[in-house]
């Protein structure tokens, strides 16, 4: 029923489709082991989609563009981080507005910039991130198997796929080889334990809300001038709460949050493909439902059903010393 | 004579309204145990945390080793070779024991160096001190005497010279308190210096070389342990006569009023937390049940009190069967007459941001007394609370304060107030006078006492082995989830905690 062509593109929009949501769960990743929550994955990506669109749109430089992107969401996180790191506020309520702010935000700006109801200028040329073909892409696209999965999938990615994939064993490493990872796991567990060990709680979370913006810039980057050719209004569509369901579906933990990431990324590909569809004994599924799989998927695991989610255990609590 | 240790010269403190430390003088020689005591909110932990840097002291400076030095954070404490193994550890549940010591002294920006260090210095200091401790394991397998180890080895792999204990000995069983002591006289033969804060006062006498009294805080006496006495120490502690001892009669016990017979109990993993129990208490005694804070206890007294479901057994309660299986029903068995006091006051006992009256009637609302109508009636939830207040003498005696407010001891004394005064026939108690200071204690006690020699029974449940010893009338000892013996209130402290340790009857004959 289905020839390795059509499953290999199945597979290749996958990654395509996981790259943003791997750029945002390992950014809720950094800022939720230091005990940050961050629901404002979402607002992050969408105003570094537009600032990035923007950019490239006037400088014509994409690199400019992911710069841009980059300076707009660690802004953003930084408004984050001041709530509820330093002024020790609700992190839900800093989250959802800074959401807000972002959605009503890319589309006045856009509009006054633009005039195209919101749209950023279509993209062209030195403005969008292109194919990178690995090397011998050519020279084994003909052997059987192989071949096309290589220069098919592996190769003509946006280099900003490979930077994403590349970011779980760099996050992995981080996490459990370096001080800085140690530090982190441990301050979104017990931060009292750190601070009493005479290291800087509140420097430690910044950190890990900044690391968290530069990551949402590149996902968002990725959005706009990587996966498509400009800003278009609310273009992120609920990809930072997906995102947020694989850092939950995957424990916190970043090889399987890439896992739940591609998870994911698989039912949107195929949710794009199954539309008018019959599969035999079925019969036609709705888009909606497949759409709305990774957000059941994550309700049964809260659940129970499915293993069990631990959170950092400090999450979401702003550190007060203790008398 | 060497230098001292550490010098406190005149250190002050304030917190807003509250003046927590006065002028504190204290000078504590070096290689000597020297214990700090004193009642809840005499600025006890305020002060050690002074010298390991949480809080800057208002006035006043710390000398260590004869130089003065400036303590602005843990760090700066570190430096200057202080430890501190804090009352609530201050350890990462899920992370390993070496990956414990080595937080915030790493060493390096890459981990594998440093971890490396700690095997090696874990080795040695299990060689030097026989603190043995497995360093890949998670610490949230350990049991708590070994968490406590690895926040002792953290200081020591700090290079701490002076080592600040707080309260200790509050979570282990007396087998692992008889380890650490003898642990702190080794570091102390090697010339450390061992601060101990506890309000245990015979553990003071059992170890400590010098002995501070705090009171509202001031330092109020130091004085060489060997030169004092238990109730000399009480006495300054409280600023007045203290009775150490509980005061009372020969029990003249009655009809048993609640029974239980083979009740197993489940906790939610499935794992049997009280394993085939059966006992009686009767009109008129105090059964204390003595066993480690997780054998049980909790989910007895959780299970008699309606608040979790039986797996199997039956409960007989003031004539009335309690059938296991079905949901269980605080209400109900409160309506039958029997009242409990939980053991955690914070999340069981009491709502922190609630008004005081209205703690008073939790558990109680739906009587008519305090019924308008289809509304409470505040009115009377006021008269009632400050009746209370006025009996239990809560302090300060404001019933429209929130909960949070009062101290722990005036807490423990709210629900108290509201289960006692209900005159139930059954009474269900779990630690008492946990973290409730010594005034506080007496005064709980001579209650308890009250109510047994009005005809109640009394079911006690506490970790703490003087206070089971002091007001029981029987003793039942819980081990893993079974009765493991029954011992008179003359049973010997090593007996009973033998049998705590789960050393069965012949072997502790032996």
């Amino acid at each position: 029923m289905m020839d390795l062509s059509s499953f290999l593109d199945l597979i290749d929009s996958t990654i395509r489709l996981s790259t943003p949501l791997l750029f945002a769960a390992l950014a809720g990743l950094y800022s939720e082991r230091s005990g940050i929550f961050d629901i404002s994955l979402e607002g992050k990506m969408l105003i570094a989609a537009f600032a990035s669109a923007s950019a490239a749109a006037v400088w014509g430089s994409v690199m400019l563009g992911l710069c841009f992107g980059i300076l707009a969401a660690v802004a953003f996180s930084l408004i984050h981080g001041l709530a509820s790191i330093t002024y020790r506020g609700n992190q839900i309520v800093s989250g959802v507005a800074i959401n807000f702010i972002a959605a009503g935000l890319t589309i006045i700006l856009g509009q006054s910039w633009f005039g195209q109801g919101g749209r950023t200028p279509s993209l062209f040329g030195g403005g969008r991130f292109t194919a990178v073909e690995l090397p011998f892409a050519d020279a084994v696209r003909d052997v059987p198997v192989i071949g096309p999965i290589y220069s098919g999938v592996l190769s003509g990615q946006t280099p900003l796929v490979y930077v994403a994939f590349l970011m779980v064993p760099l996050t992995w490493w981080v996490l459990f080889r370096t001080r800085f990872g140690l530090r982190l796991r441990a301050v979104g567990e017990n931060p009292a334990a750190v601070d009493t060990a005479g290291i800087s709680v509140t420097w430690l979370r910044y950190r890990a809300v900044i690391i968290c913006g530069v990551l949402t810039g590149f996902a968002g980057a990725y959005l706009s001038t990587g996966q498509a050719a400009g800003f278009t209004r609310d273009m992120t569509a609920g990809k930072g709460y997906i995102a947020l369901a694989a850092l939950i579906f995957a424990n916190w933990k970043p090889v399987p949050v890439m896992f739940a990431c591609l998870l994911f990324g698989f039912l949107d590909a195929v949710s794009i493909r199954i539309e008018g569809v019959d599969l035999p004994l079925i019969g036609q599924v709705s888009v909606q439902f497949v759409s709305a799989l990774p957000y059941i998927l994550t309700v049964v695991l809260l659940a129970g059903f499915v293993g069990k989610a631990t959170p950092p255990k400090a999450g979401g609590v702003p550190y007060v010393k203790e008398r | 004579m060497a230098e001292p240790a550490i010098e406190l010269i005149g250190i002050d403190k304030r917190f807003g309204a509250v003046h927590a430390n006065r002028s504190i003088d204290l000078t504590v020689e070096r290689g000597t145990i020297h214990g700090i005591v004193g009642e809840n909110g005499a600025g006890k932990s305020t002060l050690m945390s002074i010298i390991y840097g949480f809080y800057q002291a208002d006035a006043g400076e710390i000398r260590v080793a004869g130089r003065k030095v400036e303590i602005a954070d843990p760090n700066a404490a570190i430096a200057a070779g202080i430890g501190m193994v804090h009352q609530h550890f201050m350890l990462v549940h899920n992370l390993t024991v070496v990956e414990n010591v080595m937080l915030g002294a790493e060493r390096s920006p890459l981990l594998s160096s440093g971890i490396a260090k700690v095997r090696g210095e874990l080795r040695r200091l299990e060689e030097d001190h026989g603190l043995e401790v497995d360093p890949d394991a998670v610490i949230e397998d350990l049991p708590v005497g070994l968490q406590q180890r690895v926040e002792i080895l953290k200081s020591l792999y700090r290079g701490a010279e002076i080592l600040i204990l707080d309260e200790p000995t509050g979570v282990l069983t007396p087998s692992e308190a008889d380890h650490l002591f003898e642990v702190l006289k080794q570091l102390r033969a090697e010339g450390k210096t061992i601060i101990l804060i506890t309000h245990k006062l015979r553990e003071i006498m059992a170890i400590t070389d010098t002995v501070s009294v705090m009171r509202r805080g001031e330092m109020v006496a130091t004085t060489k342990t060997a030169e004092t006495s238990v109730a000399e120490l009480a006495e300054l502690m409280v600023g007045r006569r203290v009775l150490l001892t509980v005061d009372k009669g020969a029990a003249t016990p009655g009809d048993p009023l609640l029974t239980v017979k083979h009740l197993t109990v489940k906790d939610s993993r499935g794992v049997t937390m009280v394993d085939d129990v059966s006992f009686s208490v009767r009109a008129g005694e105090i059964v204390g049940i003595a066993g480690v804070a997780g054998n049980g206890q909790s989910e007895l007294l959780e299970t008699l009190s309606g608040i979790r479901k039986a797996k199997a057994g039956l409960i007989v309660l003031n004539g009335r069967e309690i059938d296991p299986a079905r949901e269980a029903d605080p209400a109900e068995i409160r309506r039958i007459g029997c009242a409990h006091v939980p053991e955690d006051r914070h999340s069981m006992g009491l709502v922190l941001p609630f008004e005081e009256n209205e703690n008073a009637i939790l558990g109680y609302q739906s009587d008519p007394r305090f019924q308008k109508g289809p509304l409470l009636d505040p009115g009377a939830m006021r008269r009632d609370a400050l009746e209370k207040i006025e009996a239990y003498d809560i302090r300060p005696a404001d019933c429209r304060l929130k909960t949070a407010s009062f101290s722990g001891g005036n807490q423990q004394k709210i629900v108290l107030a509201r289960e006692m005064e209900r005159d139930p026939d059954v009474l269900l108690i779990g630690q008492p006078t946990r973290g409730v200071d010594v005034g506080a204690i007496e005064f709980i006690h001579k209650r308890i006492v009250a109510m047994r020699d009005a005809g109640k029974a009394i079911l006690l449940v506490s970790v703490e082995l003087d206070e089971i010893r002091a007001l029981s009338d029987r003793i039942l000892v819980m081990f893993a989830g079974k009765l493991v013996g029954e011992r008179g209130p003359e049973a010997s402290e090593g007996e009973l905690g033998l049998l705590m340790a789960g050393i069965d009857e012949k072997e502790a004959a032996e």
